[in-house]
Formats: structure tokens, C-alpha cells, sequence
């Protein structure tokens, strides 16, 4: 479990986060929602322990965010940042190859190369193993850094925007991906999700900020709604419901 | 004066010629070239560019800084200590450019070499200063301008130190691949980012330091051989910076033996070459560099 208890934050005098308390089951998808400037990549780097925390306590399971290694954690959470860009060639096998960092330490064995193989396979990414990061698709870099988040093989997951500049089956075969994961494997999932029918689509709860505040929790059924839309959003779109999905008709 | 196989073999005095002048210059030639190609692939990742390398980006410079000061306020100092100074400035100085480059937007890759030869720039202007106010002039350009004529046996074994400190960031060279994904991964998947970077620094200072000490400034091998080979076989220092090492030691041995040849019996200092050569590869590197989404 992931728990919040009065996280407050601040960049450069601005109070970007109100004293956020919120407790995230172990399994399932998360996505965190809200317009741009809620808060929502600030509150996953603090988790992540990216920006560091100033006020109030997070807990991931019996780890203290500011109070456990660097080394520890990255054992029991994976974060894939918003940006990837990534100024090395390297090639995917490698990159892949990268999250076993946490356990080997720079000697990978026989066992987490065939986790590496095992995650390349899970994703797609075998017949691209071995081309470099900038000879290949947007959508399957993406990928590629979800399959290295996998080979770290920690509970918890974190995921800043993933389908940014990714076009329909890049971002729908994504949100599989990290769909199954939380099926097959309980991994407990947290993604930072711009459109709404996304997380209204693969997530399991969904939590909305506004304002560095909690404007709503809950499951998508009971949390989108019109007056979700015009209160945190702003906007007068409406839903509608497709098979018992809500829906924003944008 | 001209030793032949037989020569070698039978002569006492071209024995002698072997061992104190040409296997000392050929050995530092080698050793220079492997220590700086290799420190130029660490300083590109720790500066997140292609297209920086610690000789032009102001580490070349701060040595010579070092040197300069360490001559003039402790002019009686051993060779060792003056590299101990040096290296203490090419650090600051390197770990200065680090910091100045940090706020630039990694979405205009050509802004940090930029920066980075400015601030080289600047450095050297200070160091020319105070040559020119303390009469030093004459050795500025051994210091700038590096060249092998001057190696002798009992002159050139700092070089060993930089090769060596060279070498120990192969067993990081796992870590410092992992920096390369950018601070936030790295930090991410556990790396303590403060010590690597640290260590990282400390190598490419101590070997500049001790490159400039021993020979002068060698321009561009930091460059182009890191460029050259990410291309062909990627940044994963674990199997690029041996070759990276190799190639670095053939290009400056290539040099030295070419500036020995082209005009003898006059010599052509290893940086002109190295850096005429570079230059050129440096440019088109520039211009062929695949625009990346």
C-alpha cells in the first residue's frame, strides 16, 4: 500500500500540493486525472522520491520516502518518467537490460538475463532487441521502457503521461500491456492519465486533483460524471455512457 | 638517430636510444591517446552531449590554470605536486561547466559545445593573462599545445596514472551507462548519481591533469573517437570504452608519427595534427548527426 498523510509541497514560493492524505491499495490500476498544472507529476515524483519531500510522509508497504535508500526502494517501485529522452545509443535489450540494475549491481547473472529475454518477449520487443533507441517507432521506445520497468520486477509501478505523442493502437496497446500486468502479475499500478476515456477505459480507480487538492476518489463509474468535468475540468463536455462505460464527448 | 632491427639487436647505443627515448614516446603516446578518448566518453555523458570533450570544454584550460599557479606560488615543487594542484582546478573548473550547462534545454543539443568552448575560452583567456603578467609566456604553449618530442625515459610515467585513472572507470562503466538514461532513471533504478557523477569527474580530472602536465593539451581524440564509435556500436561503456581506449591510443601514435615524418627532421606537435584531423570529422559529424523525434 501506498499511503499519503499530509503532503504538502512548493516550488519557488507557489504551493502546488494542499495537504494530500490518500491511502492506494496494493493491485489494481490507478490513474490520477486533472487539468494541467493539478499537481499530478509533482505528487508521482514525490512518491517516486525524484523531488524530494518537504512536508507530510509517504509510505510505500514499510519503506519511508526520504527515510530508506535509493537502492531499496528501486527494489519495491519502478518510475518511467515523463520524458524519455535518452541521449545515449543504446540498444532495447540493453536499455531492457538496465532494469535488473537494482538487483545485480552491475553483474547481471544468468537469471536476470533471462528475465531480460523474458521481458522482451512479454512486450513485443524480441524481433527489435537489437536495434538502438533511435532507430525505432515512438510507440515501441515507449514500450520498451515499460518492458524495463517490468525486468525491474517491483510491486509498485509509476508511469508519468505514457501514451503522450503515441497515436490510437500505440496508446490502447500500452494500456493492455499495463492492464495485463496488474492481471497477470498484481502489480499495483500509478499513471498520471491525460484523457479521461483512457482511465474511464483500463483503470480500476481514479483520483482527480485540482489545484494540488483531492477533488474526487473513487471507481470511473462513480467518479466521471458532468460535474466532474465542470468543476475540475472547467470544460461542459459531456458523458455519455457506451456499454456501461462512462464517456466524454469531446 | 636512425635505429634499425639489427641495430637494436647488437648496439649498445641504439639499445639505448630504444629504451630511453622511442619506446618511452611510442608507450606515451599510447597511453595518452586510450586516457583521453576514454575521458571524453565519460564527459559526454556526464554532460548529457555529443559533442563536448574535456580538453576544449575548459578542463584543458583549468590544467593549465593549475599549473600555471602552481608554478608561480610554489615554484620549487615537485612534478607531482603541480599535477595534484592541476588536477585540483581541472576539477573545480569541470565540474563549473557541469553546473553551467545544466538549466540548457536538452532539445538544443548544439547550445552545450557552444557554452562549453566559451567557457573554455574564458579560462584560457585567464590563464594567458596571468602568464603574460608573470613572464610564463613560453610555457603556456607547452601546457596549451601538446606534443611527444620532449619524452624521455623518467619523463613521461604520470601518464601511467592517467591511463590507470582511465581505466578504473571501466568497473564503473556499468553505472556511468546507467547515469546516461538521464538523473531522474538513474536515480530511479537505485544508482547513488552523486557518487558516480563524482567519480566520473575525478577520472576525467586527474587524467587531463596529468595529460597536460606530462605533454600539453591534446585536443579533439575525446571527440571524435567517442562519436564515432557510439555510432558503430552504441554507448554501452562496458563494451565501448576498450575500444574506445584502442582507438584512442592508434589515433594519437598515428599522429605523433605522422607530425615526426611529414617535415623531418622538423616536428609537427600531436595536437596541430590531432586537431586539423579532428576538426574536419568533428564537422562532419555535425552535419550528418541524424535528426532525432
Amino acid at each position: 500500500m501506498i499511503r499519503l498523510s499530509g503532503v504538502s509541497h512548493f516550488i519557488g514560493g507557489a504551493q502546488i500540493l494542499h495537504d494530500i492524505s490518500l491511502d492506494l491499495p496494493k493491485g489494481g490500476i490507478t490513474a490520477l486525472i486533472g487539468p494541467n498544472g493539478a499537481g499530478k507529476s509533482t505528487l508521482l515524483s514525490l512518491i517516486a522520491r525524484l523531488t524530494p519531500l518537504k512536508q507530510g510522509e509517504i509510505t510505500v508497504d514499510t519503506l519511508k520516502i526520504g527515510g530508506c535508500s535509493d537502492r531499496d526502494l528501486a527494489r519495491v517501485l519502478a518510475i518511467m518518467a515523463q520524458s524519455t529522452h535518452v541521449s545515449a545509443r543504446l540498444r532495447v535489450r540493453e536499455l531492457v537490460g538496465f532494469g535488473r540494475y537494482p538487483w545485480h549491481r552491475g553483474r547481471p547473472g544468468p537469471a536476470d538475463h533471462a528475465l531480460i529475454e523474458a521481458a522482451l518477449e512479454r512486450f513485443g520487443l524480441l524481433p527489435i532487441a537489437d536495434r538502438f533507441l533511435d532507430e525505432i517507432s515512438g510507440g515501441q521506445r515507449q514500450r520498451a521502457f515499460v518492458a524495463m520497468a517490468f525486468a525491474q520486477d517491483t510491486d509498485y509501478l509509476l508511469l508519468d503521461e505514457p501514451l503522450n505523442n503515441l497515436d490510437i493502437a500505440g496508446a490502447r496497446g500500452l494500456m493492455r500491456l499495463l492492464r495485463d500486468m496488474a492481471d497477470r502479475d498484481d502489480k499495483t499500478i500509478l499513471i498520471v492519465l491525460h484523457d479521461i476515456n483512457y482511465a474511464a477505459a483500463f483503470a480500476d480507480r481514479i483520483v482527480a486533483l485540482k489545484n494540488g487538492r483531492i477533488a474526487a476518489t473513487g471507481a470511473p463509474d462513480q467518479v466521471i460524471s458532468d460535474t466532474l468535468l465542470r468543476d475540475v475540468f472547467d470544460t461542459d463536455a459531456k458523458i455519455s455512457r457506451i456499454d456501461g462505460r462512462p464517456f466524454v464527448m469531446v | 638517430m636512425p635505429v634499425s632491427l639489427s641495430g637494436f639487436l647488437t648496439d649498445p647505443d641504439s639499445q639505448q636510444v630504444l629504451i630511453v627515448s622511442r619506446l618511452p614516446r611510442t608507450l606515451a603516446a599510447l597511453l595518452a591517446g586510450a586516457a583521453l578518448a576514454v575521458t571524453g566518453q565519460i564527459m559526454q555523458i556526464l554532460a548529457r552531449n555529443r559533442f563536448v570533450e574535456p580538453m576544449t570544454a575548459g578542463a584543458g584550460q583549468s590544467a593549465a590554470l593549475g599549473i600555471l599557479i602552481a608554478s608561480v606560488v610554489f615554484p620549487a615543487s615537485a612534478i607531482w605536486a603541480k599535477m595534484g594542484v592541476s588536477a585540483l582546478t581541472t576539477l573545480i573548473g569541470s565540474a563549473g561547466l557541469l553546473l553551467l550547462i545544466r538549466p540548457l534545454p536538452p532539445t538544443q543539443p548544439l547550445l552545450v559545445p557552444l557554452v562549453a568552448l566559451v567557457y573554455g575560452g574564458v579560462i584560457g583567456a585567464v590563464v594567458t593573462f596571468f602568464a603574460y603578467q608573470g613572464d610564463m609566456m613560453q610555457f603556456l604553449g607547452s601546457w596549451l599545445t601538446g606534443e611527444l618530442s620532449g619524452v624521455l625515459q623518467g619523463r613521461y610515467e604520470l601518464l601511467w596514472g592517467a591511463a590507470a585513472a582511465a581505466g578504473v572507470t571501466w568497473l564503473i562503466a556499468d553505472r556511468i551507462t546507467v547515469l546516461s538514461l538521464g538523473e531522474n532513471a538513474a536515480r530511479g533504478l537505485g544508482l547513488n548519481v552523486a557518487l558516480v557523477s563524482g567519480l566520473g569527474l575525478a577520472a576525467i580530472s586527474v587524467t587531463t591533469a596529468m595529460v597536460v602536465v606530462t605533454l600539453g593539451a591534446i585536443p579533439f581524440v575525446g571527440l571524435v573517437i567517442p562519436n564515432i564509435i557510439a555510432r558503430r556500436m552504441g554507448d554501452n561503456l562496458r563494451r565501448a570504452l576498450p575500444v574506445a581506449a584502442l582507438s584512442g591510443a592508434g589515433l594519437v601514435l598515428v599522429g605523433d608519427m605522422l607530425g615526426r615524418t611529414l617535415r623531418a627532421p622538423f616536428e609537427i606537435p600531436v595536437a596541430s595534427l590531432v586537431g586539423i584531423a579532428g576538426a574536419v570529422v568533428f564537422l562532419a559529424l555535425l552535419y550528418s548527426e541524424p535528426r532525432r523525434g
